[in-house]
């Protein structure tokens, strides 16, 4: 009886180890605690196991080029997954738009009151940082949305660029610049910033997430069924936990 | 070369001159301390002042970013009393490239100081030279060789620092930006012609330093 328990134990472990594949998903930075958490939930359930590089999404595509092995792109900038799809990188009918996000700009807890972009302009800002403006989508975004505000030439002289939105974060919270444009999700996630103006959904540029199976992928059925599965509600209740706008699941683009 | 290529030329060229400015007070004392004084717990400064030769430079870079952040100890109190900045500022770039480039700098003039004859400063004491005297008049001239060639290792180094300066001063395009940095950024953007052109500029000249501060080194044996 025990041997026969032990016998059904071991060879469904067995099994287990047979099918489980390392699915490896390069995503943006600002998915990092989201996505952390739905892996979790779905490791649990599928055996298999999802290994991620998280990064600017300019830099990861980048990588990506470079022929990276990767499963997933999963980035916070359409024109990223654009780029990609353009050297035949990404499998076409994969990709969708999954989640939107806004910006907001973030002060030190212990920094002045900012009500306003506008501000950003006095002599007390001197430092504002922001994503680099190639590689980081957040910065990119926040560029566009200074320029149509007529701020940028102001402001561009008090730009300290990082390396990814959560270097913005790290940043502002370190209080070595006076204030930074993250996303709201990245906002929500630290207790030492405090969100002084949240961007209008109208004005600032539209933030879409793109999502697709890399055709170079070395698991594509394990990465497909993982793409599948963030599109679930499991999933998407997980995302809108962190803030992220579950965007319409109509094959977008 | 494009003129943003030049401006990174110059703008790094200043950077590690200043830095060198800074070393050569500061290198020179240490140096002189380390070769002709005896004192208790001196094994740990020579551990200390060549530990950024081996410690990963972020580790460096970090303990800059801990002194000299605005809620540093050095840079709350540089902020409330002269409103500078260190952090993501040339002043940063400057701090960072003389931390990692001091323990070359002192290594080299400490072996020169440790060559130069006591005899002949015993002697220049004997006619009535002070201490400062004799270091100007007897000391130094006589390593000048071996301190050039750590100046040189020193500059050469300045040039080429990515990890301490890019924590400290970050990445700013025509602030802070130095030129290991930008062939980074390059890369990162893909413009792998941009990044190419750089690194043979940091490439000749990191060849003129050592090259010449090997040649200095040598004549002297």
């Amino acid at each position: 009886m025990n041997n026969k328990i032990l016998v059904t134990i071991l060879s469904s472990l067995f099994a287990l180890q047979l099918h489980a594949a390392q699915v490896t998903v390069f995503a943006a930075a600002s998915l990092t605690d989201s996505l952390k958490q739905i892996a979790a939930d779905y490791e649990k359930t599928s055996g298999d196991k999802i290994v991620f590089n998280f990064a600017a999404s300019g830099t990861l595509s980048r990588q990506i080029e470079a022929g990276a092995p990767a499963d997933i792109f999963f980035a916070a900038d359409e024109t990223k997954a654009d780029a990609l799809e353009k050297k035949g990188l990404l499998v076409s009918g994969t990709r969708t738009s999954l989640l939107g996000n806004s910006l907001v700009i973030v002060t030190p807890n212990d920094a002045a009151v900012i009500n306003s972009p506008n501000e950003l302009t006095n002599t007390t800002v001197q430092h504002i940082a922001l994503g680099e403006l190639k590689t980081v989508p957040c910065g990119t975004y926040a560029k566009v949305y200074l320029e149509k505000l007529q701020l940028w030439p102001v402001v561009e002289s008090k730009v300290v660029p990082c390396e990814s939105v959560r270097a913005v974060l790290a940043a502002v919270e370190s209080g070595n610049v006076d204030a930074g444009f993250v996303y709201k999700t990245d906002a929500a996630i630290s207790k030492k910033v405090k969100v002084a103006y949240e961007v209008p959904a109208g004005v600032a540029p539209k933030i879409s997430y793109p999502l697709a199976l890399l055709k170079d992928a070395p698991q594509p059925e394990a990465a497909k069924n993982f793409i599948i599965y963030l599109d679930s509600d499991a999933a998407t209740t997980v995302f809108k936990q962190f803030g992220f706008i579950v965007l319409p699941s109509a094959p977008a683009k | 070369m494009s003129g943003v290529e030049w401006q990174l030329v110059g703008f790094s060229l200043r950077m590690a001159l200043a830095s060198l400015l800074l070393i050569l007070p500061v290198g020179l004392a240490l140096a002189w301390w380390l070769a002709r004084k005896e004192w208790r717990g001196k094994a740990v400064v020579e551990t200390l002042v060549s530990l950024p030769l081996v410690l990963p430079p972020v580790v460096t870079g970090l303990v800059l970013l801990q002194l000299f952040g605005r809620r540093g100890s050095v840079g709350s109190w540089l902020h409330n009393t002269f409103n500078l900045d260190v952090v993501f500022t040339w002043r940063g770039v400057v701090i960072a490239l003389a931390a990692m480039s001091l323990p070359l700098f002192v290594r080299a003039a400490r072996t020169a100081f440790e060559e130069v004859d006591v005899k002949f400063e015993q002697l220049a004491r004997t006619l009535g030279a002070g201490e400062w005297r004799v270091f100007f008049t007897i000391t130094l001239p006589l390593a000048r060789r071996g301190v050039l060639a750590g100046t040189l290792l020193a500059f050469a180094r300045a040039l080429g620092e990515f990890g301490a300066t890019i924590m400290v001063a970050g990445n700013i395009p025509g602030r802070t930006t130095t030129l290991p940095v930008a062939i980074y950024q390059a890369v990162e953007n893909g413009e792998d012609a941009h990044a190419w052109t750089l690194a043979g500029v940091s490439a000749v000249s990191a060849f003129a330093a050592v090259f010449i501060s090997e040649k200095l080194q040598r004549r002297r044996k």
